[in-house]
Order: structure tokens, then sequence, then C-alpha cells
């Protein structure tokens, strides 16, 4: 699974490559008056947008999470809050 | 989760909703096109022209279609449907059902086809045709189930298919076609590869039927 960058990085990767041979498409389409070549321009498109940012790519790992080591989390171990509150909670629904 | 899957269902969403814009765009650019065509026809003959045993007349027309219509080419168009049409005014009848008329007044302009054909492309776009004396005018409204009232004005078309891309409509004038001028009128519609149809018309004048039968 890519990193949470990566995945930014290809969700917005994949749809300016999308908009860009669209309108490259178009563009010469239009010029050369082909309505075939604007087709196949923006097929070859999307198959190249989806090889590009389909596959889990290297590029898009390279922020890895930073997991703390678990020898450190014992070390700060999770507070322990409101425990006296809920305590209080349940026995007002139980008086309830 | 940001998946294999995931992310391949993103690409094709996304690109085929980019295409439906596309399409849009493509559409709209045939409004630039602004299209200059020339059409002329000409009746080179009457070959004959004469009341039916069962009272109604029937027209036989030579036709030299010519016409230039490559300019309504655009890179969006995939074909061209052409057809020539005799138009003119008849009184009211209940048979207009069967034609296609537009209401004027107290008459009626009756549209009847005589000739059509599908162009494919630019190059055939500029096209010049003979037509023999099959295409005709016939009435047949005598045959029809129609009430009686009607037969001193009826009119009458119906569709001969015969072939896949050339059809006629056989027309029916009833008794009052001597001397009748009417309109050639040169129809297209234009198919677009994606997106609006277009259809327009050159109106040519001035086509008389003879006083007498011949």
């Amino acid at each position: 699974m890519m990193d949470w960058q990566g995945q930014k990085r290809a969700e917005t990767l994949m749809q300016i490559l999308l908009v860009v041979f669209a309108v490259a498409a178009l563009g010469i389409g239009y010029t050369l008056a082909s309505f075939q070549t604007m087709m196949l321009i923006y097929a070859g498109g999307v198959v190249l947008t989806a090889l590009i940012t389909v596959p889990n790519w290297p590029f898009f790992n390279r922020h890895h999470l930073k997991w703390l080591d678990p020898s450190e989390a014992e070390k700060h171990p999770k507070p322990q809050v409101n425990v006296p509150t809920t305590t209080k909670k349940k026995s007002s629904k139980n008086k309830q | 989760m940001h998946s294999f899957g995931y992310r391949a269902n993103a690409v094709v969403t996304f690109a085929v909703t980019i295409l439906a814009v596309t399409c849009a765009m493509v559409s709209l650019s045939d409004n630039f096109n602004s299209p200059s065509p020339t059409a002329d026809v000409k009746v080179l003959n009457i070959n004959w022209f004469q009341k039916q045993p069962n009272g109604n007349d029937e027209v036989s027309l030579t036709l030299n279609i010519s016409a230039d219509l490559s300019s309504l080419f655009t890179w969006n168009t995939k074909q061209v449907f052409v057809f020539v049409a005799a138009e003119y005014e008849t009184p009211q009848n209940a048979l207009n059902q069967f034609t296609s008329v537009t209401a004027c007044s107290f008459v009626f302009v009756a549209q009847v086809s005589l000739w059509d054909g599908i162009i494919q492309s630019k190059e055939h776009a500029k096209f010049w045709i003979h037509t023999t004396n099959k295409y005709r005018f016939t009435d047949q409204a005598r045959d029809g189930p129609f009430p009686l009232y009607l037969y001193d004005t009826s009119l009458l078309m119906y569709i001969t298919i015969t072939s896949s891309s050339i059809f006629l409509l056989v027309l029916a004038i009833g008794n009052n076609l001597r001397g009748k001028d009417y309109n050639m009128t040169l129809h297209w519609h234009i198919m677009p590869k994606t997106g609006k149809m277009f259809a327009d018309k050159i109106v040519m004048t001035g086509y008389y039927l003879p006083q007498d039968y011949k």
C-alpha cells in the first residue's frame, strides 16, 4: 500500500495527466481535422496514465510512516483518561 | 484502502468523464463551421403526365440533380443524408397524415420526396445525378381506405423501398396537378460522429407542371 503522500500524488497526477491528454487530443484532432487521431491520442493517454498511476511504483513510497519502536511505546504508556468519569456515567446509567 | 483495483477504477471513471466532456466540445466545434452548399435541380423532361383510369394524376419526371455539399463536412461528420423533395400547396385533406406537412392557413404544404441518398465522405459530396423516369408522381388516393369526400382533393404518398440506401416516395396528388407550381427543395441532415445533428435545406422555386396531360 502506498504511503499517504504517494496516494495524494497518484490521485492528482492521474487527474492532471488525463485532462492534459484530453486537451492535447482535442487540439491536435481539431487542427488535423481527424476525429480518429483525437481518439487514438486520448486512448494512448489513458493507457499511459493507467501505467503511471495504477501500479504501486517506488515513486509513490518515499514518505514511509515512521512508527515508534515498541520499546519506546512501552516507556510512554497510553494515558488512561477519564476512567473515573466513565465509571460514574455507567453508575448513573444504572441508577436511571 | 488505496489498492491497485481502487486506482484502476479511479482512472477509468475519470477517463470516461473526460471523454464525455471532450465529445461535447467536439460537438460544439461544429458551430464554427459556416457551410456554403450549392444545389441545382433541373426538370429535363416531363416523360408523361396523365390521368390514370382510376382518375388520379400521374407524373413522371426526368431530373438532373447537381449539388456541392462538401462544405457541410467537418471533422465530426459521419455522413450526410440528402433528399430532393417537391413541395407545393394543396387543399387540406385527411391524407396529410401520411406526408410531412406543415400547416399554412387554409392550405397545406405537401412535401414529396423524389430522390434521396447518403453521402459518406467529403469526396463524394460534390455530385451530379441524372435520374430516370422511374422517379414519378403517382396518385393512388382512390385505392386507399379513405372517405369519399376526400377524393377530389386527395393526396397520398407512400414509401417504396427499392434498395438499402435509396428509396422513393411515390406521390399521389389527386386531380389538381395540372398547372401546379411547386418548389424543388434539397434537404440534408448531417449525422455527426458525436453530438448534435444539423438539418437544413435549399429551396428552389419556379417549377410548373403543364396545363395539359401529356
